[in-house]
């Protein structure tokens, strides 16, 4: 056996766990920006974009992102690319993120009312400027508090990286359990630590969902 | 290096992708089912009035939606074995995936309980229903109604889920994928086979929650049921 825990083995947990804020940042940023594009395309006047945005939603929502990770791994060094683990994680989780922020944010964005849609092109705004100036700001408002619960998934899914060598918070532990092989202590406190990102932002979530039905019930036209 | 794929080298192991397959779906029908009764009991415990058996569920389902699947199966496997017990790695899988699966049940169907109105329990107090009567047919079965469509994507949800339990070598579709292309070196053909695989689990899934749908809740049919 190869001794106790000790500080250098606790460094190097808090490493991982830097490296999965780390993983978690790029996920929420590369799949907020294609989730974008997402949602704008599920609701464009195009059938052809709508069907292919539809279908990359689908395909992505069927598969387990374990999957799609390993195609990211494998994939992109079948085309010749050689990746490092975080390229591959991060690529990987950006397409994963940007189906489900895609999907939310078109709920988000088709859940304006009705008549703001109607008044924005009575005013004879352009759909840019509808977009842009009258739907998105509120919407935002709408979309807030599911995305901050969609970030909670985001750190969970980070895990998953382990899988093809990416060190973060998981893989620092089966390293430090590999040393020492006291599993339940180690995943015990990778467990904690996991809990210690995501419950504040659950709360905070819960907290911006309240807050949100308070104000809706105030503005509800009829 | 250009992209070579020899699909016809990874399709003839066909048998075990089959065998991987029906072992994923063995999973989730195992572990729905019971993390279905699992998270209808917390969903319930946390609506007591007792404390302790209220603080006890909330307490279960926060820890697990705010901790990955993949610790919790490590936990489960190392948590078993460390107190002397063995298991298939099947029935940690199963395990595992029920203490998951039953926190995110027990969230939807505190929602669908919250939407009971009171009128409607008070009503069924007024005609003298027993207290087991009243949770069966007022509260329980029109709150599964009300929160159909959100249980079974849920369920659908936990099949893909199953996959990480090839980390803990439970033989189902992604550890048959491992296997295959550690032996074939034809690591992407075999991911693009799984991942079609995977995406005809979940269509069939739904498919089967919807068909199941319009006969257990014959008043949805004609509200109309979104597939």
């Amino acid at each position: 056996m190869g001794g106790h825990l000790n500080i250098n083995h606790l460094m190097f947990l808090g490493q991982g766990a830097l490296w999965t804020i780390g993983l978690s940042v790029i996920a929420l940023i590369g799949g907020g920006i294609v989730g974008f594009v997402i949602a704008l395309a599920r609701i464009s006047p195009l059938k052809s974009v709508r069907l292919a945005s539809a279908t990359y939603v689908q395909l992505v929502q069927g598969t387990p992102l374990l999957v799609i990770l390993f195609l990211g791994y494998f994939g992109l060094a079948a085309i010749g690319l050689k990746v490092s683990p975080l390229t591959a994680a991060s690529a990987s989780l950006t397409l994963y993120v940007a189906a489900y922020l895609g999907e939310i944010w078109r709920g988000c964005i088709q859940s304006v009312p009705k008549p703001q849609w109607e008044a924005a092109e009575g005013l004879a705004l352009s759909r840019t400027q509808r977009m842009s100036k009258v739907i998105l700001p509120q919407a935002i408002r709408i979309a807030t508090p599911p995305t901050v619960g969609f970030m909670v998934q985001i750190i969970k899914n980070t895990s998953l990286a382990s899988v093809v060598g990416f060190v973060e918070l998981m893989r620092s532990g089966q390293i430090v359990n590999n040393s020492l092989f006291e599993p339940f202590a180690i995943y015990a406190i990778i467990a904690v630590t996991y809990f210690a990102m995501c419950y504040p932002l659950s709360l905070f979530s819960q907290r911006l969902e309240r807050r949100m039905g308070r104000g809706r019930s105030n503005l509800a036209p009829a | 290096m250009s992209l070579q794929l020899d699909f016809p080298a990874v399709l003839e192991r066909w048998p075990s992708f089959l065998a991987g397959a029906v072992l994923t779906l063995e999973l989730a029908a195992f572990a729905t089912v019971l993390g279905a009764l699992l998270g209808t009991l917390a969903a319930v415990g946390r609506g007591t009035h007792n404390a302790l058996i209220a603080g006890a569920s909330k307490a279960y389902v926060e820890t697990i939606r705010n901790t990955p699947l993949l610790v919790q199966i490590f936990l489960v496997y190392f948590g078993l074995a460390s107190l002397g017990l063995k298991f298939s790695a099947f029935a940690v899988a199963v395990a595992a995936l029920t203490i998951n699966v039953g926190a995110y049940t027990a969230e939807i169907m505190r929602a669908g309980f919250e939407a009971i109105p009171r009128g409607q329990i008070e009503a069924a107090e007024g005609l003298a229903l027993s207290r087991l009567q009243i949770y069966w047919h007022i509260i329980l079965l029109p709150a599964v109604e009300k929160v159909y469509p959100a249980l079974t994507s849920q369920f659908v949800l936990l099949m893909l889920a199953s996959s990480v339990c090839s980390q803990i070598s439970a033989e189902e579709l992604t550890a048959v994928a491992n296997y295959i292309q550690s032996d074939t070196y034809r690591a992407f053909e075999t991911y693009i086979i799984v991942a079609v695989l995977y995406v005809i689990l979940s269509l069939v899934m739904r498919a089967g929650f919807w068909g199941l749908g319009l006969v257990l809740f014959p008043r949805r049919r004609r509200l109309g049921t979104p597939l």
